[in-house]
C-alpha cells in the first residue's frame, strides 16, 4: 500500500470523526487531535477505524508517536511494510 | 387509567414536538419500551414508558407544534384492567386536553396549560437567525419564504432565493406558503443582533443547526443561570496519584483488542459510583427545600457535541456495572448522543454529572451544578507532577479531582469524604 493510499484511508476515518472540519486547512505537521478537537474517546474511534481498514492494531505505548498527519501516514507505513 | 405526560427530559425543558408515534392504539407495551420520538432543544429524544400495558388512545399527532411539559398525550389501559366501557369518545377526549402533574420533579415553573391538539394549527416556522437578518437586510417577507432546512426551517440560501425571484418578478402577492401566526414564528433575537460569528464562519452550518442551537443555548442558559442562582456551591479539589491506576490500566489493554481497550474515564466513572455509595448525600437531588438522596447511581456524561453545545446524558446504575459493560455503555451513549438516539431516561435520570476537560489540557475544573442535582465532578487532564511521599520526591502522573457540591444539601465534611474515597477507589484499582 503506497502512502498516498495510507493518506486517503487516514483522511477517511479522520473525516467521519469530525465531519465538520475543514481539512484544505490542515497542515501535514499540525497536532491532529488539537486542530480537530478530537478527544480521548474519538481518537480511540480513530485507532479501531484504521484497524479495521488496514489491520494494523497500534498498541497504546505507541499513541506518543501519532502527532501529526505525517507522524501517522509514517508510523502506519513502516507497520505495513514490516508486516508484509 | 395511566395518562401518558409530554415528559420533562431536563430542568431546561418546558415544551417539546411530537415527531413520531411508534404505537399505535391496541398495542401492548411494557415498561422501557419506546412510544415515541419527540424533538426537543437537546435534539430528538425517544420516549419510554414506565408501565406495562396497553395503548388506548393517542391525543396527539406528530407535529411541529410545541406541545407543553405535563400535557396528557396518550392513555395507556394497564395490564390486566379491561377496556373501558362508555369512555369518552375520541371527539370529546379531542376538545380539551387538561395538563397533568409533571412526572418527574425535574420543572420548577410548571404551569398548567390547556392545549387544544389540533391539526388547522398554524405551524411554527423555524427561521434561522442569519436568515432573518439577511431577510431584514434584503427587505423579504419570511411569510413567502418556502424552507428546505430540517422541518422547513428558513435558510440563509431560502431567503436570498426568494430576493432574486423578488427581483425577477416584481411585486405581487406573495406565493403559496402556509400562514404563519406571528406569534408562534420564533421571535427575532433581542438586541444585540444576531451573533456576528454566525454571518462570517465559512464552513456554513447544516440544515437546521443554527436554529437548533439557538434552542440549546438557550436551554443551557435557563438551567445555569437557575443552578447559579439558587445553588450554593462549595468547592473541593484533591491531587490524585495516578501512577497505579494508569500502570494497572496499561497492563489489562495490552490483553485486549483494540475494540476492547478501555479508556481511563472508565475507571474514573467506577471509582466514583463506589465512592457515592459510601457518600450517598452527594447522589441525588434537591427539590422544594428537600435533600433527597437516590439509591441508584445514574451518572450524567457531560458530553460535547461537535457542532457547539453540551448534553449530559447518564449512564444507569454504574455501581452495578462491570468495567467492560460500563465502556461498551459508554461507547453506546456517545454514539447515540452524536446521532441524537437517546432515550427519554437518560436524559433525566441522572443523579450527578461527572465532566472531564483533560483533553482540552484543563487541569481543574470548578463545575456548574445541574439542577435539581447536588454535587458534580470534575476531571482535568493527568499531567506529570513532581510528588512528595515518605520523604522521597518523585515524579507522578497526577489528576485533579474536583467537587462542587450544594452546600444547601451537603457541607464541605462530605464532599472531603468523597474525594477522599475516590482517591482510594483508584488506588485499589483492582478491586473495580
Amino acid at each position: 500500500m503506497t502512502e498516498v493510499e495510507i493518506r486517503e484511508v487516514v483522511l477517511k476515518s479522520l473525516r467521519r470523526l469530525a465531519p465538520e472540519a475543514d481539512f484544505t486547512k490542515l497542515s501535514p505537521d499540525e497536532n491532529v487531535r488539537q486542530a480537530l478537537d478530537i478527544d480521548s474517546y474519538d481518537f480511540l474511534m480513530f485507532l479501531v477505524a484504521l484497524d479495521e481498514a488496514l489491520g494494523v492494531e497500534i498498541p497504546e505505548s505507541d499513541y506518543g508517536q501519532l502527532i501529526s498527519l505525517n507522524d501517522v501516514i509514517r508510523y502506519l507505513a513502516t507497520r505495513l511494510t514490516a508486516t508484509v | 387509567m395511566a395518562e401518558f405526560c409530554m415528559p420533562s427530559l431536563g430542568a431546561d425543558m418546558d415544551s417539546g414536538a411530537l415527531v413520531e408515534w411508534h404505537v399505535k392504539p391496541g398495542d401492548p407495551v411494557k415498561r422501557g419500551d419506546v412510544i415515541a420520538e419527540v424533538e426537543t432543544n437537546k435534539g430528538v429524544i425517544e420516549i419510554e414508558v414506565f408501565e406495562d400495558g396497553v395503548i388506548e388512545q393517542m391525543f396527539v399527532q406528530p407535529s411541529q407544534q410545541q406541545i407543553p411539559v405535563g400535557t396528557v398525550i396518550a392513555k395507556i389501559r394497564p395490564e390486566g384492567v379491561p377496556e373501558a366501557v362508555g369512555a369518552p369518545t375520541s371527539a370529546t377526549r379531542m376538545a380539551v386536553v387538561q395538563t397533568a402533574p409533571v412526572p418527574t420533579p425535574v420543572v420548577e415553573n410548571t404551569r398548567p396549560v390547556v392545549v387544544a391538539p389540533s391539526e388547522g394549527a398554524p405551524q411554527r416556522v423555524r427561521v434561522s437567525p442569519l436568515a432573518r437578518k439577511i431577510a431584514a437586510d434584503l427587505g423579504v417577507d419570511l411569510s413567502a419564504v418556502i424552507g428546505t432546512g430540517l422541518h422547513g426551517a428558513i435558510e440563509k440560501a431560502d431567503v436570498e432565493r426568494a430576493a432574486a425571484e423578488k427581483q425577477a418578478a416584481p411585486p405581487q402577492e406573495p406565493v403559496a406558503a402556509p400562514p404563519v401566526a406571528p406569534s408562534l414564528v420564533v421571535p427575532p433575537p433581542a438586541t444585540p443582533p444576531p451573533a456576528p460569528v454566525m454571518a462570517e464562519a465559512p464552513p456554513v452550518p447544516k440544515p437546521g443547526a443554527v436554529d437548533f442551537q439557538t434552542g440549546m443555548r438557550k436551554a443551557i442558559a435557563a438551567a445555569m443561570a437557575r443552578s447559579n442562582r439558587d445553588i450554593p456551591h462549595y468547592y473541593l479539589q484533591m491531587s490524585i496519584d495516578m501512577s497505579r491506576p494508569l500502570r494497572w490500566l496499561e497492563a489489562e489493554n495490552q490483553k485486549r483488542s483494540i475494540k476492547q481497550r478501555l479508556l481511563p474515564v472508565v475507571l474514573l466513572l467506577k471509582a466514583t459510583a463506589r465512592a457515592l455509595s459510601e457518600v450517598p448525600a452527594l447522589n441525588g437531588f434537591w427539590i422544594d427545600d428537600q435533600h433527597m438522596p437516590q439509591e441508584a447511581i445514574n451518572i450524567g456524561i457531560a458530553i460535547a457535541l461537535r457542532q457547539g453545545g453540551l448534553i449530559t446524558p447518564a449512564i444507569h446504575n454504574v455501581d452495578l456495572k462491570s468495567l467492560d459493560d460500563l465502556m461498551e455503555a459508554l461507547n453506546d451513549l456517545i454514539m447515540r448522543t452524536r446521532t441524537g438516539h437517546l432515550r427519554g431516561s437518560e436524559m433525566t435520570d441522572a443523579t450527578i454529572t461527572m465532566t472531564s476537560l483533560g483533553d482540552m489540557g484543563v487541569e481543574t475544573v470548578y463545575g456548574v451544578i445541574y439542577p435539581p442535582q447536588v454535587a458534580l465532578v470534575g476531571l482535568g487532564k493527568v499531567v506529570e507532577r513532581p510528588w512528595a511521599e515518605n520523604g522521597m520526591l518523585g515524579v507522578r502522573p497526577v489528576l485533579t479531582a474536583t467537587l462542587a457540591g450544594d452546600h444547601r444539601a451537603t457541607d464541605g465534611r462530605t464532599g472531603a469524604q468523597f474525594l477522599d474515597i475516590l482517591n482510594r477507589n483508584l488506588q485499589e484499582v483492582e478491586k473495580l
